[in-house]
């Protein structure tokens, strides 16, 4: 049976700033950053409140997954924001949307009441989407 | 409050926090903060609170122990630490530290030095394997042909 997700990835273009990205705008904690040799770096972070989430920030490139063609097709996908790695959620989405907007963060669709709870949509610096909710409170 | 526009409002409440964030380090108080956000005092605690979860003392205070945290990972002394990020006693700071956190100022830096020393000297330990072996980090195979252990329990 199984009993929970422990690592999760997502696909980036660059992991610099995609570091930057997640822990400086979004506040993510950086979980494992190891040297893999030269121009490979293991890249995880942990959304706030879940230190049992890696959140794998994958370079796309040549190597683990892809050959070069594969690679250069899924940069492209991913610039073009084809992707939508998940859900998070939040305390408040208006609240939030207005701070990361302050930080700088592209959002595709602001705040918006849905009948569960509040609804935002914004894109990481690669391109992939997520969203951003608010649960009803009960 | 309730004669202004509710997106007005959070548009203060966030300032707020970001000004919590920003001055977490000073001698700042309640008033002080809700003077940024000019808000009454009342009226500010009720609605941060309504937004955030937590008072702006307490997330002043999870702040504070997030910030320290990182002198702390930067090999900082605790007393540093705790002067650092605008508390004024190690006692209660320490208290405070494992309260929150479950370990001592000291035990957490002891073992997130420890966490840090593996990832650089086995990070193998620390990658599922899956992704190793993906990446040609670990041979696949079987007893000693495989070149390292990695996170074999996790695929």
């Amino acid at each position: 049976m199984i009993t929970k997700m422990n690592h999760a990835s997502i696909f980036v273009l660059d992991q610099d700033s995609a570091f930057d990205f997640y822990v400086n705008k979004l506040g993510f904690t950086v979980n494992t950053d190891a040297d893999m040799g030269p121009g490979k770096r293991w890249l995880t972070v942990n959304p706030p409140n879940q230190p049992d989430l890696e959140l794998t920030l994958m370079p796309i490139g040549t190597g683990m997954m892809f050959n070069d063609e594969s690679a250069a097709t899924m940069r492209e996908l991913v610039k073009n924001g084809t992707f939508g790695f998940g859900a998070f959620e939040c305390e408040d989405v208006r609240a939030t949307y207005e701070e990361l907007k302050s930080k700088g963060v592209e959002f595709s669709k602001p705040p918006t009441e849905e009948f569960w709870g509040w609804n935002a949509l914004f894109k990481d610096d690669s391109g992939n989407w997520f969203s951003l909710g608010q649960k009803k409170q009960d | 409050m309730d004669q202004y526009p509710r997106q007005y409002m959070y548009m203060r409440a966030v300032r707020a926090k970001i000004f919590i964030d920003a001055n977490f380090a000073s001698a700042i108080d309640l008033n002080k903060i809700a003077d940024e956000a000019c808000f009454s005092k009342f009226h500010f605690v009720r609605l941060f609170k309504e937004i955030y979860g937590r008072t702006p003392h307490q997330y002043l205070t999870d702040v504070r122990i997030e910030k320290a945290k990182a002198y702390l990972e930067d090999g900082q002394t605790v007393a540093f630490a705790c002067f650092k990020v605008g508390f004024d006693s190690i006692s209660s700071f320490t208290g405070l530290f494992k309260r929150r956190t479950g370990q001592t100022p000291k035990q957490f830096q002891i073992a997130r030095e420890e966490f840090r020393e593996s990832v650089a000297t086995a990070p193998l330990h620390h990658i599922p394997s899956c992704f190793a072996e993906k990446a040609g980090w670990v041979r696949t195979g079987t007893g000693s042909d495989r070149a390292a252990p990695a996170k074999s329990n996790l695929c």
